[in-house]
């Protein structure tokens, strides 16, 4: 395939990244547009959401986006994170529960994926299907019943009825069972040999094999629980409970003018941690992709 | 197997202590709860209801709001998951040599996936609103505004937000089934005097096939989750066109409409099920038919 001279190369990745440098204008915007004044914003963004009209008289006015603020102002900032409150209530809420979920189904996932991967019983890869299936279903299916279940364990309005059920997704069986299945058969069956029981199989030798599985679950559990929206919507109706992604849902309509300023820091730690944890990132997506 | 029997601690129990946590937490979480739902569309109450058949789905399939989402919904995932699979898998064999900035352009196109979709809603907002940077443009060119949330283009919308942020999840997935291709198939069939079309055709996209089994699967699944860019941008009640499934089921919830919440519940799991299930088995197919 590498067959092409250079210009055409050349011009290929030209274009690519210019495709590539439009795909990032969200990104990009949210950030600069986060160091104007809220005036500016106010001034630049005030007509978004109202219905002007040419036809019922109105003047045609639009609304530009800008890329580089007029005024270089770090007032947003100073308005989320030392005026009001809220914003970093909600960001702890944010991290208070996604840590726990990601560790928690890191710990139980790479035991249960142990024996899917490395332990023959019967009914494996039935109950197996069964995980996978469950992975595919979006939030919505289990509804009713998971809130009949919060409900009767007395966490509703809590933090636990989102972190629970967040431990025992399928999804890091699922993945790290991909992982372990590539250790070699030979490792366990010599280490039995040497008389070492299952706990010591699953510690020293498939659970140091899937650390880059674990780095790789670890990163794709953060990027996608941290973006949740659908839990707590249903399960924490109490406003000073609720995550980030809950606030700037009502701040960008309410106060769009620190609007720019709380997505920045809001998106911040997922793109520092996928600029420093890219290959696991992507070597997770790779995982997910096997064949069952 | 048999020597399961002889020792005293052997995998089979092994296999039970492993999987103790994780199988108590998913049945008490997941499996139970969907079991119990099923048995909910079946009666007219919630808990303790009196059987009634197929009452709640014959209320479902004949409500108009039911009707309208399931049909925007297969109308979202017809149109967007073949346009994303096209366009990452041709981004995908653009990437799959050696081009300057190669590393990068990866990178580029796969953070849109990491960025939360609640931290860019508000330049989604005002690139598509009413008086909205768009629309300035059509203005500019000549050309009438037109409403992006609130008519049938809103789908459209969707559909570019969709393909904005998975995109890159599927040109990993084709880039590593595209590296895992022998490079000898290629030799071989330059060989026998194939052209570049002629190689895509009948070695790309032949040993391509397994992965995107996969790719199918998971981007239906993945769009599903464009609830959340819909339920961000346009609330609990967006404009009709795409008023889907997973909004319609919340909205049953917040409205207590328990019974049709299970069945709709139901028919959507079965749906699921049968689709995963269709695609698994080809994959057995193909699989075998290539050995």
């Amino acid at each position: 395939m590498n067959r092409m001279r250079w210009l055409p190369r050349l011009a290929l990745a030209l274009i690519l990244a210019a495709t590539a440098a439009v795909m990032a204008v969200p990104v990009v915007l949210t950030f600069t547009n986060s160091l104007m004044t809220d005036r500016e914003i106010g001034f630049d963004y005030g007509l978004i959401g109202q219905m002007t009209d040419a036809a019922s008289g109105g003047k045609d006015a639009f609304v530009q986006l800008k890329i580089i603020p007029d005024w270089l102002s770090f007032g947003q900032y100073r308005q989320v994170l030392v005026q009001s409150p809220k914003f970093l209530r909600m960001f702890w809420n944010s991290a208070a529960m996604v840590a726990p979920i990601v560790a928690g189904q890191a710990a139980v996932a790479s035991l249960a994926a142990y024996a899917f991967a490395m332990l023959r019983f019967p009914g494996r890869d039935k109950l197996f299907l069964l995980y996978l299936m469950t992975m595919l279903m979006p939030f919505q299916v289990t509804l009713v019943p998971n809130y009949m279940v919060v409900d009767a364990l007395g966490l509703m309005n809590k933090e636990a009825a989102i972190v629970l059920p967040g431990i025992f997704g399928a999804f890091g069986v699922f993945m790290l069972r991909q992982f372990m299945s590539h250790v070699p058969r030979a490792y366990a069956e010599a280490a039995k040999i040497d008389g070492a029981g299952q706990p010591t199989i699953f510690l020293r030798i498939a659970l140091p094999l899937a650390k880059p599985g674990l780095a790789a679950l670890t990163v794709l559990l953060f990027v996608d629980n941290w973006n949740m929206i659908e839990q707590p919507l249903v399960f924490l109706q109490d406003s000073f409970k609720q995550p980030l992604s809950l606030y700037l849902a009502q701040i960008n309509q309410e106060a769009r003018g620190v609007g720019f300023a709380a997505s920045t820091l809001y998106m911040a730690p997922m793109i520092l941690l996928y600029s420093y944890a890219e290959s696991y990132f992507v070597e997770g997506v790779q995982l997910s992709g096997l064949k069952a | 197997m048999s020597r399961l029997r002889i020792r005293p601690f052997g995998e089979g129990t092994a296999a039970l202590l492993f999987l103790a946590p994780s199988a108590i937490g998913f049945s008490v979480f997941y499996l139970i709860p969907f079991a119990l739902g099923v048995l909910e569309s079946f009666t007219d109450r919630t808990l303790g209801g009196s059987f009634v058949g197929l009452a709640n789905y014959k209320a479902l399939l004949a409500s108009g709001s039911f009707r309208k989402a399931a049909a925007n919904t297969l109308l979202f995932t017809g149109i967007s998951v073949p346009l994303l699979i096209v366009l990452s898998l041709l981004l995908a064999l653009l990437l799959n040599r050696s081009l300057p900035l190669r590393k990068w352009l990866q990178s580029a196109f796969t953070l849109p996936l990491v960025v939360p979709v609640a931290s860019v809603v508000t330049v989604w907002q005002i690139f598509f609103d009413w008086n909205g940077t768009l629309n300035e443009w059509l203005h500019r060119a000549g050309a009438e505004r037109i409403d992006w949330m609130q008519s049938d283009w809103s789908m459209g919308v969707l559909v570019l937000l969709y393909i904005w942020k998975n995109i890159g999840y599927d040109m990993i997935l084709f880039l590593a089934a595209l590296q895992s291709i022998p490079k000898d198939y290629y030799e071989t069939a330059r060989i026998e005097g194939a052209g570049a079309l002629r190689q895509l055709r009948h070695v790309t996209l032949v040993y391509l096939t397994p992965a995107m089994f996969f790719v199918v699967l998971i981007s239906i699944v993945n769009s599903f989750k464009v609830f959340r860019e819909t339920y961000l941008l346009a609330g609990d009640y967006p404009y009709d066109r795409i008023y889907m499934m997973q909004h319609y089921m919340n909205n049953l919830f917040f409205s207590l409409d328990i019974q049709k919440l299970t069945s709709a519940a139901t028919l959507m799991v079965g749906c699921i099920v049968v689709l995963a299930a269709g695609l698994l088995a080809f994959e057995r197919r193909f699989r075998e038919s290539m050995e």
